[in-house]
């Protein structure tokens, strides 16, 4: 709790720097536009909040967002699928990726980080193999599935905003997804062996099927993500869709108060997380004396000087405890 | 001995958050003499023994070394005073072998290169006064816990400190290491080192220690010196009330009544050459005794299904069931309490609450969710039933001592009534009060007719708790036998020598 409130805080300041900063913040379309941006990207980051959860990482997501956002206008305007069928497709092939990547994990016992590297090479390989190097679009067809992404629901009564159709993606991905973590014993198991692996599996908990079902809730959300991607911006060209997408989502995952070594997190933190970093790109652009181009830099140190503050507060919050114990 | 301390403490003094982890105690500590530092948890002990070897700062009081007032700000600053503490909680590197581990931090080098060779040597000096079979090349992460703690206190001699100071350097050591780090003790301490240590272990007090002090809330309560002390004093000055008059309180009698756990042909990994057949009778407690490495560790992974086996049944209740995995062996009813409760048992950063019900959570659960009524209540019978201290459910475990930890450990189990509970050295590192509890909680569970299966290391604890003791040495089973014949003797003899060759053996043993 008090760990959200820290990056709500980071959140707030972030956004009135800039608004005083810049007249063009807070518009209508610019809000519209980061909240959209959030979304997909949140919906990103709660997937890789699984795998952290469990003390691993999962590097594959820009490949799995890439083959995704190729692949949908590819299926639908190369082969001639369905949208129906094209969409079914790419969530089980997502599935598959996360099943594969989360059984060599769990059973092959080699690192996260290895397989899932391999696997962002693997996947982007693939998609640029598959089409040639060719950019797919939509070409300007399927607007009822590109709706999910570029859709906007309007609010009555109010003129000139509306809510971009990504954000109830995001809700109900984030709902169903504190549900599992914070009110099922899955959940709860999942968080045991991110804690400590040999204490969860001394419990008789099935660690290397949890470990599975967290790779694969995170490429089946990363498949979605690339879908939502694609529909959102009509195109994607394969040799940089989805290019560091899975480090803006470790980037959240922690901004949001996930810790690397396992078992800590909260789904509200990641999508505060995921806004934070939204704000601080759109910050960057609208900003007029930070040049463009510095964007990483600032994104690196502001995520650098979160994760800093986090580790002392947490420092000073044990120490505290461990004197207070003492005492009683 | 010498007419001057080598160590002189006054008015000792330490407060946590305003409450005295001791107060104003006075100690000295001579030359050549072995003394034993007892109390219950949270007496004061560890707290001493930081400050004396520089882990904690004082408050108040004055420390003496060789008559010159000395403050330190760390542990080196100890270290190169010549005070070594070997700690309760194993601090060795994993990624080390055992030479690498007893030089670290002064390992030799030749032009800045490790020097191995002499690295090597000077190991292996080390490890063979403690009485190691092993190579210094030997990798540590792969050693038993036994085994780990003899490395430990190699390394602490070979600090060559004037003052050694062992932190229950025997919680971990089964019968035959034990005897042999006491004659290790008392050789240490002719050659003129003060040794301090604290264990739970009244025997070794009464057996090895020149002088005991008893420490009770932070206080110095008692000083007994070798003539004076008997077990009876070092309790009383300890609890105030004695708790060794639970003890044959719920033994249990069902003495002929169906097998529940039955183990046949089963070959452990660590021992595929030897074949064990076990059974456990609802509601009896059997102890498997033995030395370190004896395999009595292995069977009881083998049997919740952590170690694979190669070969063998488990059935339980007549039926045969094969737990490949604990998961499997937890549906089934059987229950685990490792070893190493900080790794194995416990998720150290979270509640009590979230240790204690993980497993009760699935049972009580409805499609997968979990009931937070149920747990809540859960939770709070348990916590009744073990009695942890303070009365703290959301409060993490790691800020608990390290019986109410093992009781947590019992209580995430004990919740889901096991039919079969294995116990491997369930009170290791905890005091004698917590150490009766733990055993009336274990009664009770065997009561209700769960069959318990402990390996357990130290005799005495052996002979206070179980009805039938089955003696392993070296992968095989030697013996068994009901704890009406069963004496220390005759367990020593048989983890130590076996049992065709007792007979011819008995002057060896002895």
């Amino acid at each position: 709790m008090k760990k959200i409130l820290g990056i709500a805080g980071i959140f707030l300041v972030i956004v009135i720097a800039t608004s005083i900063l810049s007249p063009n913040f807070l518009t209508a379309y610019n809000i519209e536009n980061l909240l959209r941006r959030t979304s997909l990207f949140g919906i990103l980051s709660i997937g890789v909040g699984f795998v952290i959860l469990t003390a691993g990482i999962d590097l594959s997501i820009g490949g799995v967002v890439c083959l995704s956002g190729i692949l949908t206008p590819y299926l639908l305007n190369q082969m001639g699928w369905s949208a129906t069928e094209t969409v079914a497709f790419i969530l089980l092939m997502s599935i598959a990726i996360g099943v594969m990547q989360g059984g060599l994990v769990a059973y092959g016992r080699i690192q996260s980080f290895l397989v899932t590297l391999c696997g962002l090479l693997i996947f982007r390989g693939l998609a640029r193999g598959v089409t040639m190097d060719q950019t797919q679009g939509f070409q300007g067809k399927f607007s009822e599935l590109r709706w999910i992404g570029n859709g906007r629901v309007s609010i009555p009564g109010v003129e000139g905003f509306a809510i971009p159709a990504p954000v109830l993606s995001l809700i109900v991905i984030a709902i169903l997804s504190m549900i599992f973590l914070n009110c099922t014993v899955w959940g709860r198991w999942m968080k045991a062996v991110g804690r400590s692996p040999s204490a969860a599996r001394y419990s008789g908990i099935p660690v290397a099927r949890l470990q599975i079902l967290a790779y694969t809730l995170c490429s089946l959300l990363a498949g979605f993500g690339g879908l939502l991607f694609v529909c959102d911006v009509g195109s994607a060209q394969p040799s940089d869709f989805g290019n560091f997408y899975e480090l803006y989502a470790i980037a959240a995952a922690v901004l949001g108060g996930y810790r690397l070594s396992g078992g800590e997190g909260s789904v509200v933190g990641v999508v505060i997380g995921a806004a934070v970093m939204q704000v601080l790109r759109n910050a960057i652009v609208l900003i007029s004396w930070l040049p463009d181009t510095a964007e990483f830099a600032v994104i690196g140190l502001v995520i650098l000087i979160g994760v800093l503050a986090d580790e002392f507060l947490r420092r000073y919050a044990a120490n505290r405890a461990r004197t207070q114990a003492k005492g009683t | 001995m010498d007419a001057a301390p080598i160590l002189r403490c006054r008015g000792l003094g330490k407060r946590f958050a305003g409450v005295h982890a001791l107060r104003s105690v006075d100690i000295d500590i001579y030359s050549g003499e072995v003394v034993a530092v007892v109390g219950a948890n949270g007496a004061g002990k560890s707290t001493l023994m930081k400050i004396l070897a520089g882990v904690l700062t004082l408050d108040s009081g004055e420390v003496f070394l060789s008559g010159q007032s000395v403050r330190f700000a760390g542990v080196r600053d100890a270290v190169r005073a010549g005070i070594a503490l070997v700690h309760q909680e194993l601090n060795l590197a994993d990624n080390l072998d055992i030479a690498g581990n007893i030089a670290l931090g002064r390992e030799p080098n030749r032009f800045g290169f490790l020097d191995r060779k002499t690295m090597h040597t000077q190991a292996r000096e080390w490890i063979e006064r403690v009485g190691l079979d092993l190579s210094p090349a030997s990798d540590v992460s792969t050693m038993s816990i036994g085994r780990r703690q003899m490395v430990e206190i190699a390394k602490a001699l070979s600090l060559r400190a004037k003052v050694l100071i062992l932190d229950e350097p025997t919680s971990s050591l089964s019968m035959g290491e034990t005897s042999r780090l006491l004659t290790l003790i008392r050789t240490l301490a002719n050659q003129g080192v003060a040794v301090v240590y604290i264990t739970h272990r009244l025997n070794e007090v009464l057996d090895c220690a020149d002088r005991a002090v008893v420490l009770r809330d932070g206080e110095r309560v008692a000083e007994f010196s070798r003539d004076q002390l008997t077990r009876e004093r070092l309790v009383g000055a300890m609890v105030g009330t004695i708790h060794e008059s639970q003890r044959v309180e719920l033994r249990s009698t069902n003495e002929k009544s169906q097998a529940r756990l039955v183990v046949r042909g089963l070959q452990t990994q660590a021992h595929p050459k030897s074949t064990i057949n076990l059974s456990v009778h609802k509601g009896e407690i059997v102890g498997l005794a033995g030395l370190v490495g004896a395999g009595r560790t292995e069977v009881l992974q083998s049997i919740f299904g952590v170690d694979r086996r190669i070969v063998g049944d488990v059935s339980l209740d007549g039926q045969i069931i094969a737990p490949s995995d604990p998961v499997v062996a937890s549906r089934c009813g059987i229950a685990m309490v490792p070893e190493d409760r900080q790794r194995d048992g416990l998720m150290l950063e979270d509640s009590v609450r979230i240790n204690a019900s993980v497993v009760k959570i699935a049972r009580d659960s409805i499609a997968g969710f979990i009931r937070r009524g149920a747990e809540r209540t859960g939770v709070a019978r348990m916590i009744d039933l073990i009695k942890i201290h303070p009365v703290l459910p959301e409060r993490q475990v790691a800020l608990f001592s390290g019986g109410n930890q093992q009781k947590v450990v019992l209580a995430k189990w004990l919740s889901t009534e096991p039919s079969v509970l294995l116990l491997d050295e369930p009170s290791r590192g905890v005091d004698v009060g917590a150490r009766a509890e733990i055993h009336a909680l274990i009664r009770k569970a065997a009561h209700r007719g769960a069959a318990v299966l402990c390996s357990i290391s130290d005799t005495e604890e052996l002979l206070l708790l179980c009805d039938r003791i089955v003696v392993m040495r070296e992968g095989r089973i030697e013996g068994e036998m009901n704890i009406a014949d069963a004496t220390e003797d005759a367990i020593t003899r048989l983890a130590v020598v076996g049992g065709e060759d007792v007979a011819s053996h008995s002057e060896a043993a002895a």
